[in-house]
């Protein structure tokens, strides 16, 4: 490992290590976002014009479709 | 749009404002404790006391926590844009995709790089380079505040743009229209600088607790001069921007502004509400009185909106109603305009569908002519141009009397600090601890009037929210909706429980 990339590995690494409250928090944060992105965003928050529509052009139209409806 | 549709927009409306006001919990500590932290370090480096690193230290673990805690919580709003607010996702793409992104991508590498230096650099960097760190935090987290408040601004002045019929969507025209535009710079300046605030009344409140359990009472008592002043500053630019957001209002939203007093008859030398009770009865055109009880101070709103004490200030009925006397165009009329701006938009889909080139070009000018009031085609009844009343009026003013409370509580923690007392003054401290809740309620009603006051437009006079959102099913949104209350109250638990822990064992740790 070059002298640059190894310093920077060190340094992360031994603040890493020297955390107290920092633990408990990284523990949060990781399990935060676990539920954010593989488990909220995955089942329940599905982008619904990507999912149900193929392009562009498809979107946009479905979009009109709802723009121009009667209240 | 039956009940059915009114009822999931109803739903996906309390989802996004719950998030939004749980992200806002930590946001504003979060912009605010980061510059008081480089103030701290600042004196530190300057003085070369080591009671000022290790009160710098502490300060950066509250910090740490509140960030770690809080990180994140934002994305869901994405999340939801996608899910629950499809049409108005796809609408505004091209104005914000970018640079939110590029936003985004920008504050993770400050955060990556600063924040590291910041928390593990104290033995390691100099420190100059470990106070640059640590300023450049604070400056690239409230960067990153810039873009999703310039947004917001967007949304309540839709400047800078023009809709393409083809595509279905606003598009930019002039990124400085967006990016400068007085509603959007207001926002920034208003929101940081009271986030400025919030974070003084913490650390103040904290400082104060120690004071009260007679722990660390000298670190305390740094901490509270240098918070107070500048609490105190931030507290003075807070009333000068919302003064200038309130005349913004007054010239963009004047139905917000109608609302933010509960003035239903437009008026002349019109009074600020100094204190009132809203008849929660009073519809738009009845005759039923505004208030139960109420004290006016006369001509105070007409010089906040117009700078003028006799200036006429339209009032509720005269936005609805229209009034021809004062060349007010009401919500009716505007609704007949909407109208043959949305049956344009449909001859000119069906037109371009047919390929009937002529047809289109004919339904494109006139819907150009009209679609500056394209929103209230969607509208049903002109009232439904009318914001919450009560939820605006009362939301304002506790922000208003709040804000006027806070510099004075700054100003008696510098005086009795001065003095040489501020620990003997219980009383005071007391109010300095239960401020920081105080502090997060104007917060949390700064809020509620910018979003509850600009209904029922997700876009003002463009797009109202039940054309924004997506027709998806309304159990879809109220099950996440109770996901998402679990997860951010126990977070803000988890947050409660490791800062009190945090406060206790102070700064030795």
């Amino acid at each position: 490992m070059s002298l640059l990339p190894k310093q920077l590995y060190l340094f992360y690494r031994d603040g890493f290590r020297s955390m107290v409250v920092g633990r408990t928090l990284w523990k949060i944060i990781a399990i935060k976002l676990f539920v954010i992105f593989a488990v909220l965003k995955f089942f329940l928050f599905p982008n619904y014009l990507n999912k149900n529509f193929n392009t562009e052009h498809e979107r946009a139209g479905h979009v009109l479709e709802n723009l121009t409806k009667a209240p | 749009m039956g009940d059915q549709i009114l009822t999931t927009v109803d739903w996906a409306r309390a989802q996004f404002a719950l998030t939004a006001m749980y992200h806002w919990i930590f946001v504003p500590l979060t912009l605010g404790l980061s510059f008081l932290i480089a103030f701290f370090e600042s004196i530190y480096v300057k003085t070369g006391n080591e009671e000022w690193k290790k009160l710098t230290k502490f300060w950066m673990t509250i910090f740490g926590i509140n960030f770690a805690i809080g990180v994140a919580t934002g994305i869901i709003m994405e999340f939801e844009f996608g899910t629950n607010w499809s049409n108005y996702s796809w609408m505004v793409g091209d104005i914000f995709g970018a640079p939110l992104a590029i936003e985004g991508i920008f504050a993770f590498f400050i955060e990556a790089t600063f924040f590291a230096v910041m928390f593990f650099g104290w033995q390691r960097a100099s420190k100059g380079f470990h106070l640059f760190s640590t300023w450049m935090v604070a400056v690239g987290s409230n960067l990153s505040a810039v873009w999703i408040l310039v947004a917001n601004g967007w949304m309540q002045y839709p400047a800078g743009m023009a809709f393409n019929p083809d595509k279905a969507r606003f598009e930019m025209q002039n990124f400085w229209e967006v990016a400068l535009s007085p509603v959007a710079v207001h926002k920034f300046t208003h929101t940081t600088s009271s986030a400025f605030l919030l974070a003084s009344l913490f650390v103040v409140g904290v400082s104060a607790l120690f004071l009260l359990q007679k722990r660390h009472q000298k670190m305390a008592k740094r901490s509270m001069v240098v918070a107070a002043v500048f609490g105190f500053i931030a507290s003075i630019f807070v009333a000068f921007t919302g003064d200038e957001a309130a005349f913004n209002v007054a010239h963009r939203q004047p139905m917000k502004l109608a609302a933010m007093e509960g003035l239903f008859v437009g008026q002349e030398k019109a009074p600020i509400i100094a204190m009132g009770i809203i008849n929660p009865n009073k519809k738009a055109g009845d005759n039923l009185p505004a208030f139960y009880q109420e004290t006016k101070i006369p001509g105070l709103l007409s010089l906040l909106a117009y700078r003028d004490f006799n200036s006429f200030v339209p009032g509720v009925n005269d936005l609805v109603f229209g009034n021809t006397e004062r060349n007010i165009i009401g919500a009716e009329q505007r609704m007949v305009t909407g109208k043959i701006a949305v049956a344009e938009l449909t001859r000119y889909k069906l037109a371009k569908k047919s390929g009937d080139e002529t047809a289109a070009a004919s339904a494109l000018a006139i819907f150009n002519q009209h679609k500056g009031d394209l929103g209230y085609g969607y509208l049903i009844s002109p009232t439904q141009a009318v914001p919450p009343v009560a939820a605006t009026f009362y939301s304002f003013h506790i922000m208003v009397v709040l804000g006027t409370m806070f510099p004075l509580i700054f100003l008696l923690v510098l005086y009795f600090a001065f003095k040489g007392t501020i620990e003997n003054q219980r009383w005071l401290n007391l109010i300095c601890l239960f401020s920081i809740f105080l502090g997060y309620v104007a917060q949390q009603a700064g809020w509620v009037v910018a979003e509850v006051g600009r209904q029922p437009w997700a876009i003002q006079g463009l797009l109202p929210v039940n054309v924004a959102n997506t027709n998806i099913a309304t159990s879809n949104v109220q099950i996440t909706f109770f996901i998402f209350l679990a997860i951010f109250t126990a977070l803000l638990l988890a947050e409660i429980r490791i800062i009190l822990k945090q406060i206790k064992t102070g700064p030795e740790a």
